[in-house]
């Protein structure tokens, strides 16, 4: 394994990522059947990885053609009006929704956990209403059928509207289930102690809520990703769009939607590694099951 | 103490779960130094009456006065009679993601406005009084239960309260581990440390306590020395207690 302080490297995460084990202890002390066992998921990764290429390379496709439109679809190019395209577009758009969908299931989950009925009202109402009805059809109300009754709003402005609104729907039950979770001891604990309000919030409850919300929620931002795909039914220029549009052209759609499923792949593949990250920042003091 | 005052009063409490009278009319004073045991049958409302103390559970009516403050509905109030008392809890509840010592250095940094070094030499000097000083950097998941609880009670006494509450310390603790704790809760009682413990080891409250007080069914039936209690108990239903713990 390569070492790089006690942190780790990018390339043990992924290793920790594949094995799913958190080590506490880093890489100094695994035991022989844990390095086995690593070793093998990692070969066997390596195999079926071999495999997918295989398959891929012996459909005989044109790769000149990849090759000619892959800046495009990672969006290193820029758009003909200036603007940024491709994977470059799907990151930006899945950014900014997650930061809006995370405030709104804030709120959310505030409204959750509140004893005021109006607020607890409001809070169940918008998320029943949103988990209760297709991303597409929001997506296409917002857009479509707003401007009929005078709102306008422009696409990006749309597709970031409605996945921030659908995503915080779903995000604040993760946060809501993640508060509920720690056991009320702790914040009796802290309470016996004296300590302000915002300090049991962000010092006792935050940190253990945050250690349960990390998984679900980075499940949630990666099926956010994918889903950015929808937007490209506003006309914005992201990476389903635009391999739609080139496969389109010139009949290369094996070609193009292969191409875009490897990079939402690698893209996600980018969101666990960050999530697992921060779950071994949060998972501090916690016993981890492992193998045995 | 000025004027003979008590340290801590609680008059006339009474408290409900829904239609459920858990505590009924409990008076107690508590002096200075004074070690207070209380024991009872499961369900006797001790526990209750000791979350009161503090106000983890309100009361509906009555008064609870600690060191002067009166526990009323301002959330100040209470804060600042937190400050004075300590509490120990029957399953710990340390904080997990924190090391011992961050454990006991929270409070007195949030609430006490110490600087991160002075309260970690106070937190290492508390945490060696219980003899965890080797242990001040793990968590509480890498620590046996008797030593979690002793960090629990190195936690409290960090806050320098003037009374300390225990909530059946050892209850959740394996045979072995409970005499490490009570040795820990014995120093601190011969150290002058004004104490109330719900406890239902009963050698170790004759042993340390300078009163016994005796609950069933939400009140007080009968209080005194351990002498008093344990050789002349006047009420059949502490005979009957006592006879079962035998």
């Amino acid at each position: 394994m390569p070492i790089e302080g006690p942190r780790g490297s990018p390339a043990d995460d992924l290793a920790d990522a594949l094995a799913a084990t958190p080590a506490v202890a880093g890489t100094a002390d695994r035991s022989p059947a844990e390095n086995h066992f690593r070793r093998n998921v990692f070969l066997t990764w390596a195999a079926l990885f071999a495999l997918l290429a295989g398959l891929c390379y012996g459909l005989h496709l044109d790769f000149a053609y990849v090759a000619q439109k892959l800046p495009f679809l990672l969006g290193l190019k820029l758009a003909p009006d200036g603007f940024i395209q491709g994977a470059a577009l799907t990151i930006f758009v899945t950014a900014c929704s997650m930061f809006f969908a995370l405030l709104v299931a804030l709120l959310t989950a505030l409204g959750r956990l509140s004893r005021n009925p109006v607020a607890f009202a409001v809070a169940t109402f918008y998320a029943s209403l949103f988990r209760g009805t297709p991303l597409l059809v929001q997506v296409l109300i917002i857009y479509l059928a707003l401007p009929q009754i005078g709102i306008v709003l422009g696409a990006l402005s749309s597709g970031l509207i409605a996945l921030s609104l659908n995503y915080g729907a779903y995000l604040a039950e993760t946060i809501r289930s993640g508060v509920m979770a720690v056991p009320a001891g702790q914040r009796e604990a802290a309470r016996a102690l004296a300590l302000p309000r915002w300090v049991i919030a962000w010092k006792v409850i935050a940190p253990q809520a945050l250690r349960l919300i990390i998984p679900p929620a980075g499940a949630l931002f990666v099926s956010m990703l994918k889903d950015s795909s929808l937007v490209s039914l506003l006309g914005l220029w992201e990476l389903n769009f635009l391999a739609q549009s080139y496969a389109r052209a010139s009949y290369h759609y094996m070609e193009m939607l292969i191409t875009a499923a490897l990079i939402y792949w690698a893209l996600s593949i980018g969101f666990e590694l960050v999530q697992f990250r921060l779950e071994r920042r949060f998972g501090k003091g916690v016993a981890t099951w492992g193998r045995h | 103490m000025p004027g003979g005052q008590p340290l801590l009063t609680v008059s006339r409490l009474n408290k409900w779960y829904g239609p459920l009278h858990v505590l009924r009319d409990v008076s107690l004073d508590v002096a200075a130094h004074e070690r207070v045991a209380v024991c009872g049958p499961s369900g006797s409302g001790k526990s209750t009456l000791l979350r009161c103390l503090n106000g983890l559970e309100p009361h509906q009516s009555g008064r609870v006065i600690i060191d002067g403050t009166e526990l009323a509905g301002a959330a100040s109030a209470l804060r600042l009679a937190r400050r004075e008392v300590g509490m120990v809890f029957q399953s710990f509840n340390l904080f997990p993601h924190m090391t011992a010592l961050e454990n006991c250095t929270l409070a007195p940094i949030w609430v006490r406005r110490m600087a991160p070094a002075e309260a970690e030499a106070l937190a290492l000097d508390y945490l060696a009084r219980v003899h965890l000083s080797a242990h001040s950097h793990k968590y509480p998941s890498q620590l046996s239960g008797g030593e979690q609880q002793r960090v629990a009670i190195a936690r409290a006494l960090c806050m320098t309260p003037k009374i300390m509450l225990f909530d059946e310390p050892t209850s959740a603790l394996d045979p072995e581990m409970i005499r490490e704790v009570l040795d820990i809760i014995v120093d601190l009682a011969d150290s002058g440390m004004t104490m109330i413990c719900v406890t239902h080891e009963m050698s170790f409250a004759r042993r340390v306590a300078d009163r016994i007080v005796f609950m069933d069914r939400g009140e007080i039936v009968e209080q005194g020395t351990p002498d008093q209690m344990f050789d002349s108990p006047r009420s059949d239903r502490l005979r009957t207690f006592l006879r079962a713990g035998r």
